[in-house]
């Protein structure tokens, strides 16, 4: 031991640990052995597998492994758990919640230890972080439960919900996943992460204790096999999961045509954007905050460093000098900043692209001093002279691994910003207002922080844009991702009675009538289908009353690049675009008799219905011409001082894939909000009456609607379906066809785009417009901004 | 065993060239620093032998002082007297560090008192800091400015605790700022100049760092937070501002200007919180009383009392150690 006159003389740090004992006696009550919570009860332990300790490597206990049966008992218990649950208050719910935040904090001392012991995070981060962010995403939800009915009117709970968490904020994602479940009405079986169940076995005993009905949180630990089993199981109704892109995509298509609802919270290379006029000490302590949080295995990490040139060079030396100055070690000392990395595997896979990046030409540095032999460790690291083509500035390394690359002016910024599939989060540093703003709107990512980084509560829904995935956590926004619109439990529409089959026929005329070629409707063109080929279309009675093209790929591939040309769309004032929109109305209305005779050629409704379908999809236009000036966003009501602004963000190239039925209203139905809030769209309308469409772009091309927002393609729409599923720069596809669903979504795995399908048929009469179309026009951006003169 | 050495004549400090492109393109986002300096002191903390030789090392940084209107020649003796001796034999002796000549950095009192305190203090290593330049508001002449420093300097001060005239800062008047610490500079001869900024009164953080700068430039020999008597005194995100202003200057000239916290720093905790500050942010060079004080009266008695916590392992009582 060093004397008190040594350290008087080195005045160093000394060893300040928090005690492991509690959260290591509670491991030793289980007997060191877990099993299951189904049901409000454990079950026996099997199948046991270790539990490590990341900072030592050695074990801290076994779980069992979830196999078949297990995720059976579970998901059972959680449906016949589901109409106790629903059956109860709003205000009853919300005092479970409520109850669930006040054990959280009554025990917020041993989830942080044992949470920093199985996962390896400093005591700092899961006590000053973690724990309390949890606490208040309860909260929080409490409130939610509280207002469900009053604020979800048109909404039900999905179900049962399977939630995958992963392990690098373990008790953290269970909450973001679990709480708004819950509040929502839904009962949730949660598998997490194989190397660190322990928190949400703490969290399940907890809720027990807090009276919460056994089967309304249910906890199968396992590895990914029995993630898999929840993925798959046919009770489940929503998969809600974060973790890797690559998991994701697999999720994504053992899903397909499940009907199963999907919320991913996927990967991300977030840029952490550095002009010359910020405050670079500030920069300094924003990238420890950034990428040395959780040694960097974080999703939403500012791991792509880029920075103004003219300051490239002092800041990089700046960076320097405070990594030399970070501290690595034992995770439950409270001065240490840098814990171990959660598993080998984890360990492994940082080397190995830190090693790939030297070869490939970058330059790494790493502070002097040595990591820690006993467990799994990284040191802070920090690469320069990186090429935007490199592996490192480009792959997901969830590591403590920085990479730094120089840029000159905004629009470069920008450019090298969103040269990434992924969209997670960004951090911008300016003290220039404006350019902070202007950048914010112009990076592609869930979540902008302003001169602030790594910023979370549960107010500001937390997801991303691209393959970062698709849904959010926190927030009104959240919400959503577990509820249903009300409609889909009323029975389905009674099909349309076709009237006076074949009574309109015309006398023979005197002249033959002109011929008529409908085409597609392409960048603001009529062309002719790449096939050269045309689809008949029939009226009721089976006589050929059209030809149209018959749309093939290259067709939605034109139509596509036609959309992304009329980018400009996206960013044209929200009066103009409500303007347009009631233009198109107008133009409409100027021609109803022709377009309810249309319809009833098509359909053989009566003169009276489709007068009745006509007049509906113009106030549908007038409606969504209402919205375009009126959905902007939201400011949530966070802690921080300043601002957090959701802005609603169009989704941007948007496939629409429409019934059969109500060629024109459902047409109408699912264009108008898509365009009115800034989306572009491709659109295959109703494959057996397509003529509305074709009619349709007559006023379209009259209405001022600038050339590329609206394409259509008629043809099979199975077939040109799959092609916008599969379509890499198509950001979202409404599903409306009664056809292969399955495809549709297994497809889209590609570029885990989102979807929106919906196969029940609908009254489009009802319940064709409201904020279950709004919100799937949009995608969610929250930026911080924080305030101080 | 390590002894403390009689404080080496203050290194000087040079004046370098008044450069207003330096102080204007200074840049301070005033969340950021809070963030750092609200979760600095849960990043790093002492416990044990290792808090008591921190603030064993806290009081050798100390500037005991006194600035009231009541101060008499007895209360400053008395406080010369327990700057000797801040803490009981006893206690030293308990921890080991009896001979190593724990005392206090300097005894700050108003220039009137200065002789007094001189020779109370006299054959110890115990500096005698003055206030001076029309402490605590800087509302003088110059020139009258420029007279209570020689004054002070003449009864043998060795440390002169100077306040800038704060209508410079919030008028923008960079150049003025420089001269007027320039002349002090001058008038204060070989005694160590401490330049107070008064950083409550600035307005902003960024003003904070920008009056750095300037003052920097102007050769003091310590930066100090605040006279003790503004609305806000010494804040971490006021010290982490002049800090960081002193670690680019060392940066740029390879000069180590000192720092001092001054104004309401009362705990042993928050004394361990500004030692905190100084080593993360400026490094082991600035642990001594060469480059670091803190300036505070009651602060002394909290810490003796975490002293003998960590002797006996028992909670002290304020009585059970000699006032001041």
């Amino acid at each position: 031991m060093p004397t008190v006159a040594d350290l008087f003389a080195q005045l160093s740090y000394g060893p300040a640990p928090e005690s492991a004992a509690p959260a290591l006696d509670w491991i030793a009550a289980h007997n060191g052995r877990f099993g299951h919570f189904i049901d409000g009860a454990w079950t026996a332990p099997a199948q046991l597998v270790p539990v490590v300790n990341p900072a030592t490597a050695r074990p801290l206990a076994e779980v069992s492994l979830g196999g078949e049966a297990e995720i059976d008992a579970a998901v059972r218990a959680a449906r016949r758990a589901l109409p106790g649950w629903q059956a109860l208050t709003d205000h009853a719910r919300a005092r479970f919640l409520y109850a669930l935040a006040r054990g959280v904090q009554r025990h917020s001392r041993l989830f942080a230890v044992l949470e920093s012991l199985n996962n390896g995070k400093p005591i700092r981060e899961s006590r000053d972080v973690d724990i309390p962010l949890v606490a208040r995403h309860f909260a929080y939800h409490a409130g939610w439960a509280q207002l469900l009915e009053r604020e979800f009117r048109d909404w039900r709970p999905v179900g049962v919900v399977g939630q995958i968490i992963p392990w690098n904020f373990p008790l953290l994602m269970l909450a973001w996943k679990v709480a708004p479940a819950l509040a929502a009405g839904c009962t949730v079986v949660l598998k997490p992460a194989e190397f660190t169940p322990l928190s949400a076995l703490l969290f399940a005993e907890i809720a027990g204790r807090a009276g919460l009905p056994p089967g309304v949180l249910n906890v199968v630990t396992g590895d990914g096999s029995t993630g898999s089993l929840l993925v798959r199981h046919p009770e489940v109704a929503k998969i809600a999961f974060t973790g890797s892109t690559e998991v994701g995509r697999q999720i994504r298509e053992a899903t397909a045509g499940s009907g199963k609802r999907l919320s991913l919270e996927l990967g991300g290379k977030s840029p952490f954007i550095v002009f010359a006029d910020a405050d670079l000490d500030g920069v300094v302590e924003g990238i420890v905050d950034a990428i040395w949080f959780n040694q960097g295995q974080v999703c939403c990490a500012g791991s792509r460093l880029l920075v103004q040139e003219s300051i490239a060079e002092r800041l990089e030396a700046k960076i320097r000098a405070r990594m030399e100055t970070l501290r690595i070690g034992d995770p439950l000392d409270k001065a240490i900043d840098i814990g171990a990395i959660v598993s080998p595997v984890q360990l492994e896979k940082i080397r190995a692209l830190c090693e790939r990046g030297v070869q490939e030409g970058a330059t790494c540095w790493q502070p002097s001093w040595a990591v820690p032999t006993e467990g799994y460790w990284f040191p802070p690291t920090l690469f320069t002279n990186v090429a935007p083509a490199a592996t490192i500035a480009q792959v997901e390394i969830f590591g403590p691994v920085l990479v730094l690359l120089p840029f000159r002016t905004p629009d470069e910024a920008v450019a090298l910003a969103n040269n990434t599939p992924y969209g997670l989060a960004a951090s911008i540093w300016t003290e220039d207002v404006s350019t902070a703003l202007d950048l914010a709107s112009r990076v592609k990512a869930g979540t902008v922080w302003i001169n602030c980084t790594n910023q979370f509560d549960a107010a500001s829904g937390f997801g991303g844009y691209r393959e970062s995935g698709f849904g959010r956590e926190g927030g009104r926004e959240g919400m959503f991702e577990y509820l249903r619109p009300r409609w889909e439990d009323e029975p389905p529409p009674a099909p349309l009675g076709a009237a006076g089959r074949g009574a309109r026929r015309a006398s023979a005329p005197t002249l033959p009538p002109i011929d008529r070629t409908p085409k597609l409707f392409v960048g603001g063109r009529q062309v002719r289908p790449d096939s050269g080929y045309s689809r008949p279309v029939f009226g009721p009675d089976g006589t050929l009353i059209g030809e149209v093209g018959d749309g093939n790929r290259k067709d939605i591939r034109n139509a596509v690049e036609a959309a992304h040309a009329a980018a400009g769309w996206g960013s044209a004032t929200p009066s103009n675009r409500s303007q347009v929109v009631s233009y198109v109305a107008e133009n409409l209305a100027t021609r109803a008799d022709e377009f309810s005779a249309r319809i009833v050629q098509q359909t053989g409704v009566s003169a009276a219905e489709a007068r009745r379908e006509v007049e509906l999809a113009i106030e549908r236009l007038f409606r969504a011409a209402a919205w375009a000036d009126k959905y902007g966003g939201a400011v949530q009501a966070t802690p921080l001082r300043g601002l957090v602004v959701a802005v609603h963000e169009p989704v941007g190239v948007i496939g629409i894939v429409c019934p059969v039925e109500r060629p024109l209203l459902a047409l109408v139905s699912l264009i108008a909000p898509a365009i009115a809030l800034g989306n572009r769209v491709v659109v295959v309308p109703s494959e057996r009456h397509p003529l509305s469409a074709t009619d349709l772009y007559q006023v379209i091309e009259t209405s001022d609607v600038p050339a590329g927002v609206v394409n259509i393609v008629t043809g099979s729409t199975d077939a040109l379906a799959a092609v916008l599923a599969a379509h890499d720069d198509v950001e979202s596809v409404w599903y409306h066809a009664a056809g292969d669903r399955a495809s549709v979504e297994r497809l889209a795995a590609g570029n885990l785009k989102r979807l929106w399908v919906v196969t029940r048929p609908r009254d489009w009469i009802a319940h064709g417009e409201g904020e279950e179309f709004l919100r799937e026009a949009v995608q969610v951006k929250n930026i911080w901004v924080p305030a101080g003169a | 065993m390590t002894t403390i050495a009689r404080p080496a004549p203050a290194t000087r400090i040079a004046p370098t060239p008044f450069d207003l492109a330096e102080i204007e393109r200074v840049r301070v986002n005033r969340s950021a620093v809070e963030r750092r300096a609200a979760s600095l002191p849960g990043r790093r903390t002492v416990k044990n032998e290792w808090q008591a030789a921190w603030l064993l090392r806290a009081i050798t940084c100390l500037d005991l002082t006194t600035l009231a209107g009541d101060d008499t020649p007895g209360t400053v003796r008395r406080l010369c007297a327990k700057a000797r001796q801040p803490v009981r034999h006893d206690l030293l002796a308990a921890l080991g560090v009896g001979g190593l000549g724990i005392r206090v950095a300097a005894v700050c009192v108003y220039p009137n008192l200065v002789p007094i305190a001189v020779e109370a203090l006299a054959g110890s290593a115990v500096s005698v800091a003055a206030v001076a330049a029309g402490f605590p508001a800087g509302q003088t002449s110059l020139r009258t400015k420029v007279d209570e420093v020689l004054d002070a300097v003449a009864h043998g001060a060795g440390e002169i605790d100077i306040v800038i005239s704060r209508a410079h800062v919030l008028t923008g008047k960079w150049r003025a700022l420089y001269d007027e610490v320039c002349e002090l500079k001058q008038a204060a001869g070989d005694a160590r100049l401490k330049v107070i900024l008064a950083a409550g009164e600035l307005g902003t953080l960024t003003n904070v760092a920008r009056a750095s700068v300037t003052v920097l430039q102007a050769g003091a020999d310590f930066l100090k937070t605040s006279t003790g008597k503004e609305q806000v005194n010494a804040t971490l995100p006021i010290g982490l501002v002049m800090v960081r202003a002193i670690r680019e200057h060392f940066e740029r000239t390879g000069q180590r200007v000192g720092f001092k916290a001054a104004g309401g720093i009362r705990t042993a905790k928050a004394a361990l919180d500004w030692l905190i500050l100084m080593k993360e942010e400026l490094g082991d060079a600035w642990l001594t009383a060469e480059r670091f004080r803190i300036g505070a009266s009651g602060l002394l008695s909290d810490i003796e009392r975490q002293l003998s916590h960590s002797v006996t392992g028992r909670y002290s009582a304020a009585h059970s150690h000699p006032m001041v």
